[in-house]
């Protein structure tokens, strides 16, 4: 399938929902793809159910901070260097890209690696949401590798990162990030096309364009977004999907630790007071003592009226919302799962307890 | 004394303000040549106050001519564009996302050459300066009169882009220079889509200013000339025809403003009725709330904020419908004197049901065709309308009076849920400027900072000053300046706490 012009809001918009707070600000990356786009390249998403069992797929993306993505724009080569990086150390050329995250900015990055490389993009990703970190991966449950990791700025310079533990990639990748001045774009988690289909969170590229699509277009046919989300998001495999909370936002606490936006909003309504915590992402909804939603499923904050996902950063005093919560797909919630990206990885004592 | 005017696509409002209150107003059509239409509203506003010119402080003037240009794409020159950012940046060239009919105003002469910071201060790359007077060579071959000059993260340091400004004048020397780090605010984008379009007006910032000027002389008021900015506050004459787009979205703010002034609080929700729609804000401290959303001006997107505003489909002219359960968002518009009923016309609209239910005089109650049942159907639709849209608005739980100004501020006789009163204040219909002559003036500073026990106090004394200067700068009194307003949001995914800090400080005119 081709991605059109058209479709890349739809589909920014969507990864902005799936980034369930936190994720980045898709609009760069929008943008980029747009350009390439008007420029004439063509980007091709395909099923991974398709792929051939040997191609080679090498996930690109970006990491650091979303702020400063939005003052030093990338000049583009930097995620193609990341994946010459780990080509060369493979000794093989990338058949497709994927992305390793579908929520926020990096849903973009792939999207734009293909359309430059004329390589095909895998309709999956390895979080189904947005994560923090590099080890938050299904591959990485399955058993895959991130390394060889390749990582580059905009000025030329790359690293390859080669250790056998997913913790310490993340680690090593992260203190890169900071000298190539607070973004940097990477290549990481090579698979052939066997390891992607048992690993990978499937169709996560179309159904945010598909999530885009209902929010963009209620707005003009004057319908109820809320619900057309929920009754769209029940026929794909994150199955589960409801609003749990409506109310006025009555407060924001914010602080940051070790490249952590940590804090929690407090959502208001006559029938009680909804809180919810995040670190980047929105991790545990609470009314009173009772658990509403609890990462790994997916808490997304939206505008009361016109369902535009609000993330951590822009969320103030005031704003009306609905809360929206999406269960994720079997995959996301085994018991590996849990141990990689379930409440006790962000240090929470609550156990999960799926979406009902 | 003061006087504040306002010059709008339609009228010219200028109002006499004393310690007390308003002491005269005027309200005149716009002229073309703009200067004549406001001679006439000050001398007018002075006549009304039987007031003595030489007893005028000061003139505070808010525009929205800048904004109007840009809609609609007129006295807008060529820009040279040059992005100081090498090897970054590239992905996204300047202009992208742009209407191609204001491209076509501006033109393509965009050039990025080596330069720019990294967050943490340190240089991308060291300033490309032949590359830049390479670029200035080509806007005097291409004859350019205005350059916009960016770099990225020139919010934390300016240095480059003031060293790129003087490569080019050295080029070409009359050429009007714009740069992005006085227009403030993290974002290259929309910093530099701000720039290019300041860049684009700086022929009209000149005959605009120069206007206001020769007006002032004609009326032989020698006070110095302000004009508001954008966030409510002033800027010198000087400093609008340097950066005009500085006063983009200075309507609205101006309004409130002026309304909260009028009716002497400091605190409240405001309605503005007009013919078609009522717009809803909420102000604390004698200010608007803002929008988290940049301004969108003619299709461009700036790094400009709006006051918070909710538009909702209730005016004078709103239609009433199936026996007045349904008010608006039709409406007939600047067509009221018309089609209205109370006006002889054959449409009842809102204004009708506030005549015919004997809370409003306008024009003939014995034309319009209400029942009974109607007139309540209808009177409750605009309650709970503006019940709802007040409440959705007003962010806090504590007790905020609702002013309400406009044209159609008679439509409201009954109480408003969610607030404890509802005030109309006398002069409101020149709310603008007042909102305009009341301003103080500021100094803003933006800044990454790493705070952590150590340096907190001393980082944040430093930024305070700073802004403090720039308020003093700007022709604030030193002893009037404090700062309203300290923003810290933590720049996430970066080991380290950087910090995004933002302080802005006021301060009062020496009057």
């Amino acid at each position: 399938m081709e991605l059109k012009f058209e479709d890349v809001d739809n589909l920014c918009t969507g990864a902005a929902f799936l980034g369930a707070g936190g994720g980045g600000d898709p609009y760069i990356g929008g943008l980029m793809v747009k350009q390439e786009l008007a420029a004439g390249r063509k980007i091709e998403i395909i099923d991974p159910d398709e792929l051939d069992d040997g191609k080679l797929i090498i996930p690109t993306a970006m990491m650091g901070a979303p702020t400063v993505l939005l003052e030093k724009i990338p000049s583009g080569e930097e995620p193609i260097r990341a994946l010459r990086v780990v080509e060369k150390e493979l000794g093989r050329q990338a058949d497709a890209t994927m992305p390793t995250e579908v929520g926020g900015i990096n849903s973009t990055i792939p999207l734009f690696v293909g359309a430059r490389l004329g390589i095909p993009v895998v309709d999956a990703d390895g979080q189904g949401r947005a994560f923090p970190e590099l080890q938050m991966e299904t591959f990485a449950i399955e058993g895959i590798s991130g390394c060889p990791l390749g990582i580059s700025d905009e000025k030329g310079d790359t690293s390859l990162v080669m250790t056998n533990d997913n913790h310490r990639m993340e680690w090593i990748a992260r203190g890169i990030t900071i000298r190539f001045g607070g973004t940097a774009y990477f290549a990481n988690y090579p698979m052939d096309g066997a390891e992607v289909k048992r690993s990978a969170v499937k169709h996560t590229l179309t159904l945010a364009r598909r999530i885009g699509e209902i929010i963009c277009n209620s707005r003009s046919r004057k319908q109820d977004p809320f619900d057309e989300l929920c009754t769209f998001l029940a026929t794909t495999s994150y199955a589960v999907a409801r609003v749990i909370f409506d109310g006025k936002v009555t407060d924001v606490d914010r602080r940051t630790s070790e490249g952590f936006t940590l804090g929690s909003v407090s959502i208001d309504n006559p029938n009680g007071r909804c809180i919810i915590e995040f670190q980047n992402e929105n991790l545990i909804a609470r009314v009173d003592k009772e658990v509403l939603a609890i990462v790994p499923d997916i808490i997304s904050i939206l505008d009361a009226e016109t369902a535009v996902p609000i993330t951590n950063e822009t969320l103030r005093y005031g704003q009306r919302v609905k809360v929206l919560a999406v269960g994720v797909p079997p995959i996301m919630r085994s018991e590996a799962a849990l141990r990689q990206f379930g409440p006790q990885a962000f240090g929470m004592t609550e156990l999960y307890q799926k979406l009902k | 004394m003061k006087i504040g005017v306002d010059v709008g696509g339609t009228n010219t409002d200028a109002v006499v303000l004393g310690p007390n209150g308003v002491l005269g107003w005027c309200k005149t059509p716009t002229t073309a040549d703009v200067y004549s239409g406001v001679v006439s509203a000050i001398t007018q506003a002075i006549t009304d106050a039987g007031a003595d010119r030489a007893d005028v402080d000061c003139v505070m003037i808010g525009t929205t001519q800048f904004t109007n240009a840009v809609i609609q794409r007129k006295s807008l020159l060529p820009v040279g564009i040059i992005r100081l950012a090498l090897p970054a940046t590239s992905a996204i060239p300047p202009l992208t996302d742009w209407p191609d009919d204001l491209i076509n105003k501006i033109s393509r002469n965009a050039y990025l050459v080596g330069g720019g910071y990294e967050f943490d201060g340190r240089e991308i790359a060291p300033l490309d300066e032949k590359g830049v007077a390479a670029a200035a060579r080509d806007f005097q071959k291409n004859s350019i009169r205005a350059v916009a000059i960016t770099s990225v993260f020139s919010p934390i340091n300016g240095n480059m882009e003031r060293r790129a400004a003087e490569i080019v004048q050295n080029e070409v020397p009359d050429i009007a220079v714009s740069l992005s780090c006085e227009l403030g605010q993290f974002g290259l984008l929309p910093r530099e889509n701000s720039t290019i379009i300041n860049a684009a007006l700086s022929q009209l910032s000149g005959h605009v200013v120069q206007a206001f000027r020769r007006s002032l002389q004609e009326l032989d008021l020698k006070a110095p000339l302000f004009i508001s900015q954008n966030d409510g506050t002033l800027m010198r004459a000087d400093d609008v025809q340097r950066y005009p787009v500085l006063t983009f979205a200075s309507g609205p703010t101006n309004s409130m403003r002026g309304a909260v002034y009028l009716a002497r609080i400091q605190d409240a929700m405001v309605v503005d009725i007009g013919g078609t729609t009522s717009d809803i804000g909420m102000l604390r401290n004698g200010f608007p709330r803002q929008s988290t959303n940049f301004v969108d001006v003619g299709g461009v997107k700036t790094n400009f904020r709006m006051p918070d505003v909710l538009a909702v489909g209730l005016g004078g002219g709103s239609l009433v419908r199936d026996g007045g359960r349904l008010v608006g968002p039709d409406s007939v518009g600047y067509e009221l004197t018309s089609c209205a009923q109370c006006f002889g016309g054959n449409t009842l609209t809102a204004t009708d049901i506030a005549v015919a239910g004997g809370w409003a005089d306008i024009g003939d109650k014995s034309l319009v065709r209400a029942d009974k049942s109607t007139i309540n159907a209808a009177r409750a639709s605009m309650r709970h309308l503006l019940d709802v849209n007040v409440e959705r608005m007003k962010t806090e739980a504590a007790d905020l009076p609702l002013l309400v100004v406009g044209g159609g501020a008679v439509l409201v006789d009954w109480p408003v849920k969610s607030v404890s009163d509802v005030l109309r204040p006398e002069f409101s219909s020149v709310a603008n400027a007042v909102g305009a002559a009341i301003s103080q003036v500021s100094g803003e500073v933006e800044r990454v900072v790493t705070l952590n026990e150590g340096n907190r106090g001393f980082v944040l004394d430093e930024i305070r000053q700073e802004a403090t200067d720039k308020a003093i700068y700007a022709g604030a009194t030193a002893e009037s300046v404090e700062i309203i307003e300290v923003e810290q949001v933590p720049i996430s995914y970066l080991p380290g706490n950087p910090m995004r800090l933002r302080v802005k400080a006021v301060g009062d005119l020496p009057i």
